[in-house]
């Protein structure tokens, strides 16, 4: 919403200055976004052309000398044919910036003759298209004083971006009033005078659908003479951004813009019989004033006559019955429509105007009559003309709200002191009436504020933003009276203790986009319809992530293309399963690109890194899942790892038979070919929701140690067996042998040869034994020794290899 | 005989002198004063003589071994030294040879983390605790029960994401702001509530400050008693702790949100006037930074509060932007690149973790 400072003051009689004038309406919630104070005009003066000489080598220039104010002429060299001596204008000196020719001056040579400045015309000051001369001003102009002050074209502009409840702030005078109300001068927006009528308004209206139009109202006004606005008026509307157009139709502008209330005029010459306003037909269309077709539903509202729609109610008039330079009789237009039937219609037609700004937003009921009786009056006043008496349907008087209100309302919500004295006498500055004083009142809204003013909340808010925002002292929240004990859930910590995690292991965490192409979601098990956006804002982010991993790998190959090969990504976010809640998984994943493992990669003097695989990825499951408190002890891993992983490079993470945990692995070379990457790659997700809550315990005290007086033995064993026997059979039928006294197994050899057999595997394994209870004898241990033998062979068909 | 003995140790001091090695220096005591040794000889002979020679020979004998023991002593600690020196030589290494660097100095949180992190500090300190809802909303939990009533334009203007109808008709979407969290809590806590939300929010939107996906972090205190005046405290001392500035003056105006009421947009002052820098708590400038108010009494009541008996405030903070103002990252859509080339610059080591105690950044 723009409007000029002159503007305002018509409404407003105030001594604040601009800048009093700015703060105060951002204080009150009229947010201004931009302030134009004109100081490109400044430069421009009055100047009076002294003589005029043929340029000596230029048929079409003429050297001038002109008066500026000061006493000593300047030499400007003029191609202007009205360039003559005696003429007062507007002159720009070196230095200045012309804005309609984008340049800024400097003293120049014209064909060998220099000019010190330049009389400027209209267009080069961009106050019209007129280009034919320099501006020729009234002798008795004011040499050497400001131009712009003298012409009007240093009012400041003022922009505010008004929130969408403010339907009373659409037009000057609800801004000057919300002003006056906050203390910055008085209101004095001028009342409206009913036309007399003379006759009745000869085109009828008839509202089939009240629910859409609730009051309509018309006239018309014979043999008017439709030429362009006034001067002010025309200099109004361009100050905000309107191109006036004729009388007529700048009339209606004008009104939008200085009362909120939007009107329309139809060339009565042009309006076919009586009007109808009614639903659209479905597929009916109308070329509207912007000269663009609009194919319209059943859902719009349109005002019809016999020929068809004359307009897109509310929105846009249509091109058909506008007002021109021949238009002789005039209908005006000034009806009420459904602000939200108002919005869908514009949304659908993507039409954005001023009209449908406000009825959107919804405009006061009590000035449809004003509106059109204000125009009639500028009508009169600008093209002559003889009114019919109104034609007003349908309106009902606005039945104005009351709500109850407590004065004690404002400091239960805000927690400051206003006096209820105060308070009134705020409410009355806005139009509210108060009846009532002390302790409660019944409030009535005015009919300009029934679409944001409901109930006592609304009323608080009129008077804190009054009385003043930053009036408010901030007060400390109670205290709970306790330390702040239980601040994340078991979740929350799991992903921040996740990540945390990850990023030691030398990983950097990504947050990736929770949406990703239909394919690569179908890749890693997604791609359901009830995943997909109905309007992704671009064609590959269209389906939520099943995975992490697909951006991941996109975002690895992305820095590859980079010239970052060795890269380590992790991301802790969520997936999505289904559109329900607890379909939304919370998952840490990560991969591992090139040769960037944890102990580092690329090329070192030390030795150079290897190429990351299921091992580093394993790891990196592993690691997360500790982190987030599983029992990695007791996971199992077992092959069976989702399609998009090498079948045998891969790997599940189970806890108990059911749970899945997550997997791990180097990737489906299909996979890798259908996201277009490459290079060495391996990658895991875990399932940190699906780790079992932790038990509540009584106590925090650890378990007691137990440190044995006695040695640790360690014995080595290797084990021939079949070479698909996992190793993690061979530790379990180990451990399995005395569980009080084994405390560790470890593999530290796996070698496969001709001489073991074919299909045969050695897995050398180190045997932790901890005696508690006394030294082993030779015995104990060759016992020992014999029960390990005897599981392997029994759980892994494993023979010691001899 | 004393000339004899002058020229034996002539000889033996020069055997210890030549000695190269240990082995070498070992010979020459074994046959000095080993068992058979020259010197040990020499002594042998002193039972035979008179107590006169013996009074001259003793002292000359025992002398000579005694001399002859210090130098081959000294010479093997000469040796040794020396053979250590050698070994050591040989041993040496270059250092100014680069080792591999940590993980745990390589490895990166990513600025939306760490910001979290620190929000997270900063309001557990003044008694919230951290809530979470579902991306996937309900028009219900999105809309309509925080007041945005059906065809508002105040709906329009949240460029929401949906997903197609399913077969009841019902249209879910991507939540377009934290905000139906409060609904959940308030739907499952008794007040007192005093919760942050931290979460993805996603807008059909995207420019060097928008982007379709990005964070927001909401918070909602739900009380008897809680009010304009706790609200601007508690957004003050936050503003002050994040950004970590002894004072930082801050402008409420009033504002439109369908789900609060009375609503206020919150500047910050801020001096913008050095090129890619913004810093807080000094200069000339306001920087439009949150929205908030009290919530709604339609909200409230959609929840199962009446709105005489309980009362409250809520507000919403992206927290890319705060991350970016904090820190200065210039365009919000390099958050979401994974180049890890920004993820080096801008992220942060694993083990700065943001604590009050600690420093939120230090």
């Amino acid at each position: 919403m723009k409007f000029t400072l002159s503007w305002l003051k018509e409404h407003l009689d105030t001594d604040a200055s601009l800048d009093q004038i700015v703060e105060r309406l951002t204080n009150i919630g009229l947010e201004v976004e931009a302030v134009d104070d004109k100081a490109q005009f400044k430069p421009f003066v009055i100047a009076k052309v002294l003589t005029a000489e043929q340029h000596p080598d230029a048929d079409r220039l003429r050297v001038l000398s002109v008066d500026t104010g000061d006493g000593k002429p300047v030499q400007v060299v003029c191609g202007a044919p009205n360039a003559r001596a005696g003429l007062v204008g507007a002159f720009a000196a070196p230095g200045a910036y012309v804005p309609g020719i984008d340049v800024t001056l400097s003293v120049g040579k014209i064909r060998g003759v220099e000019s010190h400045g330049m009389m400027c015309s209209e267009r080069e000051l961009q106050m019209s298209d007129a280009h034919t001369g320099i501006i020729d001003l009234p002798e008795d102009a004011p040499v050497g004083t400001s131009f712009a002050a003298y012409a009007g074209l240093d009012d400041p502009v003022i922009e505010i971006g008004l929130t969408p409840d403010r339907a009373d702030c659409t037009g000057v005078a609800g801004i000057a009033r919300d002003l006056a109300a906050a203390g910055l001068g008085t209101l004095m927006t001028p009342g409206v005078e009913p036309a007399a009528g003379d006759g009745a308004c000869p085109v009828k209206v008839t509202i089939e659908d009240a629910d859409l139009c609730p009051g309509f109202a018309l006239r018309m006004v014979r043999g008017v003479k439709n030429g362009p606005s006034p001067a002010w008026m025309q200099q109004r509307l361009l100050a905000i951004g309107l191109r006036p157009i004729n009388a007529l139709v700048d009339i209606t502008n004008y009104i939008t813009m200085d009362r909120g209330r939007p009107l329309h005029v139809f060339d009565a010459g042009k309006v076919a019989g009586n009007l109808v306003v009614r639903r659209a037909r479905e597929g009916e269309k109308v070329l509207a004033l912007d000269e663009r077709e609009y194919e319209l539903t059943s859902e719009m509202c349109v005002i019809a006559d016999d020929n068809g729609v004359e307009s897109i109610a509310g929105i846009m008039g249509g091109e058909h019955s506008g007002c021109d330079e021949n238009t002789t009789d005039v209908l005006i237009e000034s009806a009420l429509w459904n602000p939200m039937n108002i919005a869908r219609t514009g949304r659908d037609l993507g039409i954005i105007t001023d009209a449908r700004y406000r009825f959107e937003r919804g405009v006061d009921p009590q000035f449809m009559v004003d509106g059109m009786e204000m125009a009639t009056e500028l009508v009169l006043d600008f093209c002559g003309g003889t009114p019919s008496e109104p034609e007003v349907v349908g309106y009902e008087a606005y039945a104005p709200k009351v709500i109850d209100f407590p004065f004690t309302e404002v400091k239960r919500l805000v927690g400051i002191e206003v006096t209820s004295q105060e308070q009134i006498d705020i409410f009355k500055r806005l139009g509210f009436g108060v009846e009532g004083s002390g302790v409660e009142a019944k409030v009535t809204v005015p009919s300009w504020r029934m679409y944001d003013v409901e109930g006592k909340a609304d009323l608080v808010e009129e008077v804190m933003r009054i009385h003043g925002e930053n009036n408010i002292d901030p007060q400390p929240l109670r205290s709970h009276g306790a330390v702040n004990a239980k601040i994340l859930t078991t979740l929350q910590i799991r992903t921040r203790l996740a990540k945390r995690a990850l990023a030691v292991r030398g990983m950097m965490e990504s947050v990736s986009w929770s949406f990703i192409p239909a394919e690569h979601a179908e890749l890693f098990g997604g791609g359901s319809a009830a995943l997909k956006l109905a309007n992704p804002i671009a064609a590959d982010m269209s389906d939520m992530r099943p995975s992490l991993l697909p951006g991941l790998l996109a975002a690895a190959q992305r820095n590859a293309d980079q010239g970052v090969g060795d890269v380590a990504l992790f991301e802790v976010a969520a997936t999505y399963e289904g559109d329900t809640p607890d379909a939304q998984r919370r998952v840490a994943g990560g991969i591992r690109r090139g040769t960037a493992a944890l102990t580092g990669g690329g090329r070192h003097w030390a030795g150079n890194g290897e190429a990351v695989g299921v091992f580093d990825a394993k790891a990196d499951a592993l690691a997360a899942l500790e982190a987030c408190g599983a029992p990695v002890a007791n996971l199992q891993i077992e092959r069976g790892a989702p399609g998009w992983y090498h079948p045998g490079r891969s790997g599940v993470i189970k806890l108990g038979p059911k749970v899945v945990l997550g997997h791990f692995g180097e990737f489906h070379p299909r996979t890798l070919e259908a996201l277009d990457v490459s290079g060495a790659l391996c990658g895991f997700e875990v399932f940190i929701d699906a780790i079992p809550e932790p038990k509540k315990k009584p106590t925090r005290t650890k378990p007691k140690l137990e440190i044995s007086p006695f040695q640790m033995l360690r014995r080595d064993y290797a084990f021939v067996v079949d070479r698909d026997t996992p190793a993690a059979t061979l530790v379990r039928a180990v451990s399995g042998a005395d569980k009080k006294l084994i405390t560790n197994v470890n593999v530290f050899d796996i070698f496969e040869g001709a001489s073991l057999g074919e299909g045969k595997k050695s897995v050398a394994l180190e045997v932790s034994i901890q005696p508690t209870d006394r030294t082993l004898t030779d015995e104990d241990l060759d016992a020992l020794s014999a029960k390990i033998v005897e599981n392997v062979g029994k759980s892994a068909g494993g023979v010691l290899r001899g | 005989m004393l000339q004899e003995l002058e020229s034996l140790e002539r000889k033996l001091m020069d055997e210890i002198a030549a000695a190269a090695d240990e082995p070498a220096i070992e010979a020459v005591r074994v046959g000095a004063i080993g068992k058979k040794g020259s010197v040990s000889e020499r002594l042998k002979t002193l039972g035979k003589m008179t107590p006169e020679e013996r009074q001259v020979m003793g002292p000359a004998i025992n002398g000579l071994r005694d001399r002859i023991t210090q130098a081959i002593a000294a010479r093997k600690t000469e040796l040794r030294d020396a053979a250590i020196e050698a070994r050591l030589a040989t041993e040496t290494v270059d250092v100014t040879l680069p080792v591999r660097p940590a993980p745990a100095e390589t490895g990166r949180i990513h600025p939306i983390t760490q910001v979290t992190d620190e929000l997270t500090a900063i309001f557990a300190d003044m008694g919230f605790s951290i809530a979470e809802g579902p991306d996937i909303e309900t028009d219900y939990y999105n809309f309509t029960a925080l007041n945005f009533p059906e065809g508002h334009p105040a709906r329009e203007m949240h460029d929401t994401f949906f997903f197609n109808a399913n077969e009841e008709g019902e249209r879910k979407l991507l939540r377009t702001h934290t905000s139906p969290v409060q609904i959940r809590t308030m739907e499952t806590q008794k007040p007192p509530i005093r919760i942050i939300i931290p979460g993805k929010t996603y807008r059909q939107d995207s420019d060097a400050t928008h982007s379709p996906m990005f964070h927001q972090v909401e918070g909602l205190v739900i009380d008897r008693h809680a009010n304009v005046a706790n609200l601007k405290w508690v957004l003050t001392e936050f503003c002050k702790t994040f950004f970590e500035v002894e004072h930082i003056a801050m402008r409420f105006r009033p504002s439109f949100f369908p789900f609060t009421e009375p609503s206020m947009e919150v500047d910050i002052q801020c001096d913008r006037s050095k090129p890619g820098e913004v810093r807080f708590g000094e200069g000339k400038d306001w920087m439009e930074i949150l929205g908030c108010g009290m919530v709604h009494p339609n909200v409230l009541r959609m929840s199962g509060l009446d709105p005489d008996e309980f009362q409250g405030f809520a507000w919403g903070i992206g927290i890319d932007r705060l991350a970016m103002l904090k820190y200065g990252m210039p365009d919000l859509r390099a958050f979401f690149d994974a180049d890890v080339r920004w993820l080096s610059h801008y992220g942060f080591r694993p083990l700065d973790m943001p604590t009050l105690f600690g420093g939120l950044s230090a």
